[in-house]
């Protein structure tokens, strides 16, 4: 049977880290100078949704774990965020951090009850729960209900630097990705990382060989919600905004088709995938109306014919690891 | 964004030869719900009635050159305001007009002000938008909570109404629409004898209607929207609440829904409009030309639609007027000076905190029977005139006003 | 007047036999569920999409071959089922030998597909379905009126609810089915066209959605997005229940039906919640669902 991830089964070789290396270059060159040619709030949105893929992705591809309610974590972040900034007057960086945290005790308390099941039940606890926390924010009187919180302030990082510079907040969105993106990396390439590729490949084998399986799930769950509540949180400053969009089942599904999208199980899949399914949206706003429909066909056209996605088919073919 | 530069086209070939002195370049957005909950309400209506608005305005006055787009915020004030930003900073609009969905249109009003453009609301309901967080680039046109609540409230207590039960939708704007009607009920005359909360997008009112019931009110007040109201209505025609001598009263209905109902289920029901297709031949000849535009059988203009049309016309006279669209202050401004006048809506005003005012009209969802053609789904209860039908200006809290 | 909390007795009895009949629905969209799980162990998140399919057939037949809801009852699921069966032909087949989770994405950009294209052609505000002539009108049981289409619809779910079940646990072909889960190639040994019978079984299954989707009908809203907002709720009914087991999931629809039904009696706002809150305690005490046989 094969598993959910495909990934090429390549022994670590030099070839291997030169290729991400020099992909990663040409990520951040990208990143660098698209806000000299593109939109730059564009950008930032998309740079906030690529990191919450990447998170996402920690999950699926390298644990095997499909949670369908991620935007729990990223909707929350984002709310407590913006609450921060806008009520309590919080610089953002402090914000962001306040975020962050919340997204990281409710992948705590969400991931321990998750963890009891496996498969398709976890999937399904997973979205079950993310669904409860949405008709809470829907209720409770600080979200604003179906108004967000709106105006939220830039503020001044660190009391000083203005945010509502794009340009300012544009590097503060840039560091905030890579910084997240390249934790990724690092719990992928630990022995902690190798560990949860055990788990994903054979879970029984990894018990027998004394492994506490599910504890290694659990932190691996939480350090999955916390960076996606580091987008979260980081968005709602950019967009100065936080709305129930962000913790609504769709907002779930389309972390899971930018990822299907890009790649699972490669680390820069969930990156390219979220841009292709923002610019997508962007390019169809005008058939509005088709978008549900078509982001459906991409699905299952992924499922069906494309699985490993863009990325990785490129590392395919390239016989790179990207 | 569909560019329609053929109206732009249209309009340079009415202008009888020559170049013109004085080109003025304007760039509306109708910016709607195109796919979900509102978009009969508002939707692709909405872009044909800027589109007639637009074709009648440019034949008499050529030298305005006015390009349309138009978008779909899904009713997400996110997605809302990116495509204001967007549309503002890239795309070089000038006006954004429609936005059904309260959310929606507070984060599009901001947008505005801090961009200094112009934004016309026609289809969503808050009445904060000339209240608390009203600003100077910001124009409420077509109805409002306010409104709403006193129109159905006010003349449903007048009528007999006396004793009210709510069923509200739990959040804020549930909420804000039963505290207003609720005031309203309870300054002329009537009591509430009870309520109840149900959550958003319930899909069985049977356990709520059951608790209506038994109260014994003579009005339910449905101090909800969309699906919610549309079931609560059909859930109730299958209690026999109509039967039992209850009435229901809708407090954000509009006739896309009663449509949607159908007469046998919706007959009885009270609600409060300020612009029907059916009112009179001014209407009914406008009404031909959008459905002939709009292209889908069966479909009637909502108030939204309508009021579209009256805020693009008002629009373009003020820029005209100013021969610029650059400066939204100013644009609003002048919009606030002059006096409104279209076939739609006949004579109003627009006033100082944003507010556009216009009469409001009681309607009664007819029976089956009484219905003699396709459409034909109201008849009126009352007039209310446009001095009564909206908030007074002093209550309203606007910084505008008494800042 | 005895009272509970406030309520009186008699208006509790009638939340009771509300929440009775929102338990059907649950029970027969959960039971749909276990039956493509429990024999084809694929999660079919496009069941609320096929759910909606069946409600916009009955309208669709009505309106363009004025078929009314008697017929739509039989026509509609067949229909459905049919498509629920190319489906599985065309896509479906394909991802048995692949991980579970594929067979759920899949399914889930189908809905996405199915809503977005309804949505397209028939708007969003919902479709006018009225409640059959010879059911209309009601009863009065003295602690409520009870509409006959309500009574109706408890009826009807219990009678195709436990006829699934005897089908399925008691009689030869449904030994046959659950023989071809556990060992396929054993029972194609047998001269048993074990594909066929999944294909069949899947749209069985869609059928049962298709079928809820007629019942619902005439007393919801018809709306493309009325599978969508149901869907997540069963699930969650299906996790409590515990998933291969057929009973299970009939007892705990109607079960958590009534559940509800009260909650929106006592504490209302909690009514939308109360189902997760009782699904994420069932997880921490028994994770299994109360009625689950697989782990």
């Amino acid at each position: 049977m094969e598993r959910v991830v495909d990934p090429l089964a390549q022994k670590p070789s030099a070839r291997r880290t030169h290729s991400e290396t020099i992909a990663f270059v040409v990520m951040v060159a990208a990143l660098i100078a698209a806000p000299f040619f593109t939109y730059p709030l564009f950008l930032m949105q998309a740079m906030c949704f690529a990191l919450f893929a990447c998170a996402f992705n920690l999950l699926i591809g390298y644990v095997g774990l499909l949670s369908f309610g991620h935007a729990l974590y990223f909707g929350w972040a984002s709310y407590l965020s913006a609450y921060a900034a806008k009520v309590w007057g919080f610089t953002p960086e402090l914000a962001i951090l306040t975020g962050t945290a919340t997204a990281a005790v409710c992948g705590l308390v969400a991931g321990s009850l998750a963890i009891r099941r496996q498969g398709i039940y976890f999937a399904m606890v997973t979205l079950a729960l993310a669904q409860m926390m949405f008709f809470f924010a829907l209720q409770a009187k600080f979200t604003g209900g179906e108004d967000g919180i709106q105006a939220v302030p830039r503020g001044y990082l660190f009391g000083v630097i203005d945010l509502r510079n794009e340009m300012a907040m544009y590097i503060v969105v840039l560091i905030v990705f890579l910084a997240g993106f390249l934790f990724i990396y690092r719990i992928i390439h630990s022995p902690f990382g190798e560990v949860l590729k055990a788990i994903r490949e054979n879970e029984t084998r990894a018990i027998s060989l004394g492994y506490k399986t599910d504890r290694y799930k659990l932190v691996a769950f939480v350090l999955s919600a916390t960076l996606a509540g580091a987008a979260g949180a980081t968005k709602a400053i950019v967009l100065q905004l936080a709305s129930l969009t962000d913790v609504n089942w769709p907002m779930s599904g389309e972390v899971v088709l930018m990822t299907l999208v890009g790649g699972l199980g490669s680390i820069f899949g969930p990156v390219v995938g979220s841009f292709v399914i923002l610019v997508m949206q962007y390019k169809l706003a005008a058939v509005g109306e088709w978008v549900l429909v078509i982001q459906g066909v991409i699905f299952v056209a992924c499922v069906l014919l494309f699985r490993r996605g863009v990325i990785g088919e490129l590392a395919n073919k390239l016989r790179i690891r990207l | 964004m569909r560019k329609t530069l053929g109206l732009a086209a249209l309009a340079a070939t009415l202008a009888c030869g020559g170049a013109n002195a004085q080109q003025v370049n304007v760039k509306i957005g109708v910016l709607s719900d195109m796919s979900s909950l509102y978009s009969d309400i508002g939707g692709a209506g909405s872009v044909v009635a800027a589109k007639l608005a637009i074709a009648d305005f440019t034949a008499k006055n050529p030298d305005v050159k006015v390009e349309l787009i138009s978008g779909d915020h899904q009713n997400k004030p996110d997605i809302g305001s990116q495509k204001a930003n967007q549309w503002y900073d890239v795309d070089k609009v000038d006006m954004i007009i429609d936005t059904p969905n309260s959310g929606v249109a507070l984060a599009v009003s901001q947008v505005t002000a801090s961009k200094n453009k112009i934004f016309i609301v026609s289809g969503a309901a808050a009445s904060d938008l000339t209240g608390p967080k009203c600003n100077a680039n910001t124009i409420h046109w077509t109805y409002d909570t306010w409104m709403l609540a006193n129109g159905t409230g006010k003349a449903l207590v007048k009528t007999g109404g006396d004793t009210w039960f709510f069923l509200t939708a739990d959040y804020a704007f549930g909420h804000a629409l039963e505290r207003d009607t609720a005031a309203a009920v309870e300054a002329n005359g009537g009591k509430v004898v009870g309520k109840v909360r149900h959550p958003l997008n319930t899909n069985d009112f049977s356990s709520f209607l059951l608790q209506a019931q038994a109260s014994k009110a003579k009005i339910i007040g449905l101090a909800n929207a969309g699906g919610d109201t549309i079931n609560a209505i059909k859930s109730g025609a299958e209690f026999g609440i109509v039967k039992g001598g209850q009435k229901f009263a809708g407090l954000l209905v509009f006739a896309s829904d009663v449509i949607a109902l159908g007469l046998p289920t919706a007959q009885g029901l009270t609600l409060t409009e300020t612009w029907y297709w059916d009112m009179n031949d001014a209407n009914r000849a406008w009404t031909k030309r959008w459905q002939a535009e709009r292209g889908a059988a069966g479909k009637f203009p909502t108030m939204v639609q309508a009021g579209v049309y009256s805020g693009v016309t008002h629009y373009l006279k003020a820029v005209a007027a100013l021969k610029s669209a650059a400066d939204g202050k100013a644009v609003v401004a002048e919009m606030k000076k002059t006096p409104t006048d279209d076939p739609l809506f006949g004579k109003g005003t627009v006033r100082a905190d944003g507010r556009k005012l216009h009469p409001a009209y009681l309607f009664e969802v007819k029976a089956p029977s009484e219905s003699k053609y396709p459409g034909d789904i109201y008849k009126i209860r009352a007039t209310i005139p446009a001095e009564e039908a909206f908030r007074p200006l002093k209550e309203g809290n606007c910084p505008l006003v008494s800042g | 007047m005895f009272e509970i909390l406030g309520i009186p007795l008699t208006a509790l009895f009638g939340q009771l036999l509300i929440g009775l009949i929102n338990g059907s629905f649950y029970a027969l969209l959960s039971l749909g569920l276990a039956v493509i799980f429990g024999m084809l162990n694929i999660i079919n998140f496009s069941h609320g999409a096929q759910y909606m399919l069946g409600a916009f057939a009955a309208y669709l037949l009505l309106q363009y071959s004025g078929l009314g809801y008697w017929p739509a009852l039989i026509v509609a699921p067949v229909l459905v089922g049919i498509t629920g069966m190319i489906v599985e032909r065309l896509f479906l087949q394909w991802l048995y030998k692949l991980d579970h989770l594929y067979g759920l994405l899949l399914t889930f950009g189908l809905a996405l597909i199915v809503e977005g294209v309804a949505r397209n052609f028939f708007g969003s505000a919902g479709l006018p379905y009225t409640v059959p002539e010879s059911l209309q009108g009601g009863r009065n049981l003295g602690f409520m009126f009870l509409p006959n289409y309500r009574a109706w619809v408890i009826v009807a779910s219990l009678t195709i609810c436990i006829g699934t079940w005897f089908v399925i646990e008691r009689t030869r072909l449904g030994a046959y089915l659950r023989a071809a889960t556990e060992n396929p190639t054993l029972v194609r040994a047998f001269g048993i066209n074990v594909s066929r019978m999944i294909t069949l079984t899947y749209g069985f299954g869609v059928a049962l959605a298709a079928f809820a989707g007629v019942m619902a009908a005439p007393v919801y809203n018809v709306s493309p997005q009325m599978g969508s907002e149901l869907i997540i709720v069963v699930f969650a009914v299906v996790v409590i229940g515990g998933m291969g087991s057929i009973l299970g999931a009939i007892i705990t629809g109607f079960g958590l039906g009534v559940i509800e039904g009260l909650t929106k009696v006592f504490v209302p706002e909690a009514s939308n919640t109360v189902i997760f809150v009782i699904m994420a305690i069932v997880l921490l005490v028994r994770p299994a669902g109360l009625f689950g046989r697989r782990g």
